[in-house]
């Protein structure tokens, strides 16, 4: 199978030899992956298929779009779906404002260019020759998917939570997740030199179309275990002490066995390891825990549980 | 016997190709669709494209590659898991005690049988091939049924040659001076082990392909089930129950989520549209569409908890909450003598436990129909306006005591619409002690619902009244 993305030809080896390779590529940049999100990404370029990553807020989806640009030293575009987000704010829109300063400064040139016409018919011809002027390139405003589509050396597009957008846009992002095209009625069909490695990620908020889940790959990152957490803590904040993150990387696995209304995720851990290193703290004492607490638990309620019971988690 | 000798010696003779490969991977695709995996043909394409990429030497990463192009959800994933280690993991066909090699004339005997070789030698591999080639002839993942087991575990094992088996030992031991009987003892013993694997094979088969359809039939059965006080749901089945309740209003928040978007596309707004020209001298270049506001129903929910009806208030409550996504508000409240709101138990506790302490707290009263109407309407009035739907669930029999029809009326003109359901048939409404009849006059839909399947065309029904087409 011949795979088509100008992976890495900055760097010496290609990340997506294999997917130790993989693995290897993305721990340079910074992203401790697990095999399976490896193996994940290693089928998408492979396939050549987007990629729904999902998982509960800050287990690193977005972060893995973002590190696999990095790797890959490509531009990453990226697109914040809402809801009532449509086609004009994703695709492309016409500058209507331009279109309208030119037609009003050009005005008397065409009046001109129409006085000699002999007939209305003659005239409506002209006319429409001039229309095409006004839908062309320089009027187009491509928004993210089609500056996704017109990057020649490829791309990464990151299209973030799409479970907020609504499902007919989910409908209209098919054609451009499988044929890297989008078809603009004015302009033609225009289709991707080099595919862009797409990522849709989502929180699961509403469950998507299966039309869409046909046409990705599904990739669900779980909270991690202990050990991935402490290389994830180790990679993300340089110069933390191996004890103060196992015992750190301990706590929050125990605070996620707890019944809490937000347990905390990876990117929790990391922000509390980089507070506490900037604490100067070198392993956890029950002061320095309480007054951080807001760093990982983000309800008042949640914290005001877990407050009294600090001591005893720590020893635990 | 030839066919099976022959069908033998070419699963010994061929490699796993392409092919082989192939069937398994389809097979395996029909084992996830029985695990509840939707595999649609698409999707088993990207699954051999990813395989061919892979390879199967590395299995974990094989399973991955899997895993990424089948399973399209974290539910998903978990039951991939499963029917993957399920379906590759045959257990291995245990090596039969080591053997004194065979003395010539043995050998002669068995010369005819590659099975009998096999068997003897021990030899796990050959014996392992030539069941997967057997089970395919003998169609044995198309087993459907519990009881087709003996007769397909049967199936296989002709398949395989054991009619030589037979013939050969029979030979042996006709063979004078006990000649044979050794040989004939070995390959008995080897018959037997034979005999459980292929039993064993057949049950994995069933595990991993008809289990499914089996629950498919239970939770058909469920749907239909009566779910009054003699027609209790069975301890066993409630926690299928209660999953099929779940799934049944999540099927209905989906088609209604999707409705109320569709509704917000409305007509061309031309007020705000020739407004928003003024910014362009006049030309309409922004242009606004009307948006239909579209309500979500609220409901009020008033459940006789009395034994009578109480295993069927509780699917009711699980139902509602699972419709949390296209109901605007809900209000929860239970009665057998006095009534009380029980939003706040339900919120606190999962639906199955709550029931249960309602019933603690209201204790077993005897059901009086006209004092939980005057409760609701002397305290919880305010809960009711144009936009609430009243469904009550009840099967009005309120052992003589004044069944307050008038509040039963007010109850009528201040909310939108009242539906009352109703365990017993509609040719017991009246009887005896029943005031059904009479307060059916009140309601806008009074309607017998018995089952999980009425009950969910019912609230289908509710939701369809709010939401414009």
């Amino acid at each position: 199978m011949t795979v088509s993305t100008p992976a890495a030809a900055n760097s010496g080896a290609d990340p997506f030899a294999s997917v130790d390779a993989l693995i290897e590529g993305l721990a340079g940049v910074g992203y401790i992956a697990s095999r399976r999100i490896a193996t994940a990404l290693y089928m998408a370029v492979n396939l050549q298929k987007p990629i729904l990553v999902e998982g509960s807020a800050g287990v690193g989806k977005t972060e893995l779009a973002l590190s696999t640009a990095a790797m890959l030293g490509q531009p990453l575009i990226r697109m914040q779906c809402y809801e009532g987000l449509d086609e004009s704010k994703a695709l492309y829109e016409w500058k209507y404002g331009k279109q309208l300063l030119y037609t009003q400064i050009l005005k008397d040139r065409m009046g001109e260019a129409l006085a000699d016409a002999p007939t209305m018919d003659a005239a409506m011809d002209r006319l429409h020759g001039m229309g095409d002027l006004f839908f062309s390139e320089p009027f187009l405003e491509p928004r993210p998917l089609m500056r996704a589509l017109q990057q020649d050396d490829g791309c990464v597009l990151l299209i973030d939570e799409i479970d907020k957008s609504d499902e007919a846009f989910e409908a209209f992002l098919l054609e451009v997740l499988s044929a890297y095209q989008v078809s603009v009625p004015e302009l033609g069909v225009l289709k991707a030199k080099v595919p862009p490695l797409v990522f849709l990620t989502s929180n699961s908020v509403r469950d998507l179309g299966d039309a869409l889940k046909r046409r990705c790959l599904h990739l669900h990152i779980p909270l991690p275990e202990a050990a991935l957490e402490e290389k994830i803590v180790a990679s993300r904040v340089p110069g933390i002490e191996a004890k103060l993150t196992r015992e750190l990387v301990a706590f929050v696995q125990t605070l996620r066995s707890l019944d809490l209304r937000k347990a905390p995720s990876i990117s929790e851990t990391v922000d509390w390891a980089r507070a506490l290193v900037l604490l100067n703290a070198d392993s956890l004492d029950p002061e320095v825990v309480r007054d951080t607490l807001n760093v990982i638990l983000k309800f008042e309620q949640d914290i005001a549980a877990i407050e009294p019971q600090v001591v005893e988690l720590i020893r635990r | 016997m030839a066919e099976g000798a022959g069908r033998f010696r070419h699963a010994l003779a061929r490699p796993p190709g392409k092919l082989v490969m192939q069937h398994t991977l389809e097979q395996f695709f029909r084992a996830l669709r029985a695990a509840d995996v939707r595999v649609s043909p698409a999707e088993a394409i990207d699954a051999t494209r990813a395989v061919a990429v892979t390879g199967f030497t590395d299995r974990a990463l094989f399973k991955d590659a899997l895993c990424a192009t089948l399973a399209k959800s974290a539910e998903e994933v978990e039951r991939f898991d499963a029917a993957f280690e399920a379906f590759f993991d045959r257990d291995r066909l245990e090596a039969p005690p080591p053997q004194a090699p065979l003395n010539e004339a043995e050998a002669e005997q068995v010369a005819e049988s590659p099975l009998a070789q096999a068997l003897l030698e021990g030899d796990s591999a050959a014996l392992q091939q030539s069941m997967e080639a057997a089970a395919q002839a003998a169609g044995v993942a198309d087993i459907r049924l519990t009881t087709q087991r003996s007769r397909l575990t049967r199936r296989l094992l002709e398949e395989m040659g054991l009619e030589e088996i037979e013939a050969i030992i029979a030979r042996a031991r006709r063979l004078p001076d006990g000649q044979g009987e050794a040989l004939a003892d070995r390959l008995e013993a080897g018959r037997a082990r034979l005999f459980d694997q292929a039993r064993s094979y057949v049950q994995r088969q069933h595990d991993l392909y008809a289990a499914a359809s089996a629950q498919e039939l239970r939770e058909e059965r469920l749907a239909v089930k009566q779910l009054n006080a003699d027609g209790g749901v069975a301890p066993a089945d409630y926690a299928l129950m209660q999953q099929l309740v779940r799934r049944m209003a999540r099927r209905l928040a989906t088609k209604y989520a999707r409705r109320r978007r569709a509704a917000q596309k409305g007509h061309l707004d031309v007020r705000k549209t020739l407004r928003r020209s003024n910014a362009y001298g006049g030309v309409p270049f922004e242009i606004a569409w009307k948006v239909k506001k579209v309500e979500k129903p609220a409901i009020v929910v008033i459940c006789d908890v009395s034994k009578s009806v109480a295993a069927f208030a509780q699917f009711l409550l699980t139902f509602l909450y699972s419709l949390n996504e296209v109901v605007e508000r809900l209000d929860a409240f239970a009665f057998s003598g006095r009534l009380i709101p029980v939003s706040d138990i339900l919120d606190a506790n999962e639906v199955e436990g709550a029931i249960l302490e309602v019933l603690q707290e209201i204790g077993f009263q005897s059901t009086d129909y006209g004092q939980a109407l005057a409760d609701f309407a002397e305290n919880h009035f305010d809960r009711l306006d144009r936009r609430t739907t009243v469904i009550i669930l009840g099967d009005g029999r309120s052992n003589h005591a004044e069944p307050r029809l008038d509040l039963m009326k007010q109850i009528h003109d201040r909310s939108r619409a009242v539906i009352w359901l109703n365990p017993e048939p509609e040719s017991y409404w009246g009887q005896g002690d029943s005031v059904m009849d009479r307060y059916a006059r009140f309601c806008h839909v009074a309607q017998q619902c018995s089952s999980l399947a009425q009950l969910e065309r019912i609230i289908d029904d509710v939701l369809r009244s709010y939401v414009p087409h």
